[in-house]
């Protein structure tokens, strides 16, 4: 068996805090993909990584960040993009990525994603789809599928889930994407373009739980892979409100939205900060 | 690799050799490097590491193409590949 001082150097453990690997996910869990994604993606931008911070709120997703290198905030639940906002505006040269969970993202934090989107605050935002409450023990989510069993739907969920890409088109948001851990260069190559447009991005990225989702609704890890492998369909440019997300019908996948539109620091310099020559 | 019709270059074209490494003590024994690695390199071991779970270990030597995607579906940093060292030149 490999030991700990002749251990091989994997290529990301630059970027990583070595020492508190393994790291908490349960075995077979779709967090870690993301995250390395996320990584991957950090490095091959060729962005600066010491002007790059990363942000989450409360959840297993949202353990990413305090792996990293880099400075990293794992903050209150729901709040990453608050938090994060406040980063970018008082400091604009700085990347800054949030990566957390559906649960942090889209339940209690849902208000603060529509908002920062609608502001077009430039900000990274991953949200691992894991379509459940994981760290709290499975419980149902504002993603979780209709029909789907949780701890707290055990006869079903009869609620509608959110379409993730669409709310996030319909508030404004600049690049919006969907892909599956198993995709991971598709994957990897929109967190990078992403990194480098400016303005309000997000991709969600559905991953398995096996231990919450997984366990009540018979789906092991490799089922889930096995479902996005024949599931998927990719139509980039699809408009988000014609993408699926339904366990018999289909998944789209791809790179829904793309443009350009003023970032809230860009309009905010012009029309509040008070024009030097005019004070004279 | 088969292929219905041999490509014109088939000869010139080279096709790139890859070396995995396991980190065993972090694997968590997932399977999903051993089931999605294009070349069927991968299978699981008898043998487990410390924490008790079945690693990856590699069913056929030389087989490996460098695609690195073990590296990246991996949830746990636990696998990757370099380029092996070509044999000729
Ligand atoms: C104010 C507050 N309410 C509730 C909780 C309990 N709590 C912790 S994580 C979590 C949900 C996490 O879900 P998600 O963001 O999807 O992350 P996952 O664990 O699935 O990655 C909840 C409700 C909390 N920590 N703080
Ligand atoms: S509970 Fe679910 S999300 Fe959390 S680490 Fe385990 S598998 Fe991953
Ligand atoms: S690098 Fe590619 S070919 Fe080599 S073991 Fe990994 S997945 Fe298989
Ligand atoms: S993907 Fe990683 S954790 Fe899973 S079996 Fe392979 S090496 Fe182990
Ligand atoms: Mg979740």
């Amino acid at each position: 068996m490999t030991t700990k001082k002749n251990q091989p150097t994997h290529p990301l453990d630059s970027l990583v805090r070595t020492d508190r690997i393994p790291h908490i996910w349960c075995p077979g869990c779709g967090v870690g993909t993301a995250f390395s994604s996320c990584l991957i993606a950090m490095k091959s931008s060729g962005i600066d990584l010491q002007k790059t911070t990363m942000v989450s709120g409360i959840g297993c997703s949202a353990r990413g960040p305090g792996y990293t290198n880099l400075d990293s905030y794992h903050t209150t639940h729901g709040r990453a993009i608050p938090y994060a906002t406040g980063m970018k505006l008082a400091n604009p040269q700085l990347n800054v990525v949030v990566f957390s969970g559906d649960g942090d993202l889209f339940a209690i934090g849902g208000n603060h994603f529509i908002h920062a989107a609608r502001r077009n605050i430039d900000l990274t935002v991953v949200c691992v789809n894991n379509l459940n409450y994981g760290m709290t023990g499975g419980q149902v989510a504002a993603t979780t599928p209709s029909l789907s069993k949780t701890t707290t739907t055990p006869q079903g969920n009869p609620e509608p889930p959110f379409n993730l890409p669409l709310l996030a088109f319909a508030s404004g948001a600049t690049y919006v994407a969907r892909w599956t851990i198993l995709h991971t260069r598709d994957l990897t190559k929109s967190i990078e373009e992403a990194l480098q447009r400016r303005g309000f991005s997000f991709i969600e990225v559905l991953a398995p739980c096996p231990t919450g989702y997984g366990r009540r609704n018979r789906e092991r890890p490799l089922d889930a892979l096995r479902f996005y492998q024949e599931k998927s369909i990719i139509k980039n440019d699809a408009h988000p409100a014609d993408i699926i997300l339904d366990y018999q019908k289909g998944i789209t996948l791809g790179t829904f939205v793309d443009v350009e539109k003023p970032t809230f620091t860009d309009i905010y310099e012009k029309t509040c900060r008070l024009d030097p020559a005019a004070c004279m | 690799m088969k292929f219905w019709r041999v490509p014109l270059d088939a000869i010139e074209v080279e096709v790139t050799q890859g070396v995995v490494h396991i980190i065993e003590d972090r694997c968590k024994g997932c399977g999903f490097c051993i089931v999605y690695c294009p070349r069927d390199v991968l299978e699981e071991s008898p043998h487990f590491n410390a924490k008790g779970y079945h690693t990856p270990r590699v069913k056929k030597e030389g087989a490996c193409v460098n695609c690195h995607y073990c590296e990246t579906i991996c949830p746990d940093l636990a696998i990757y590949s370099v380029e092996a060292q070509p044999a000729s030149s």
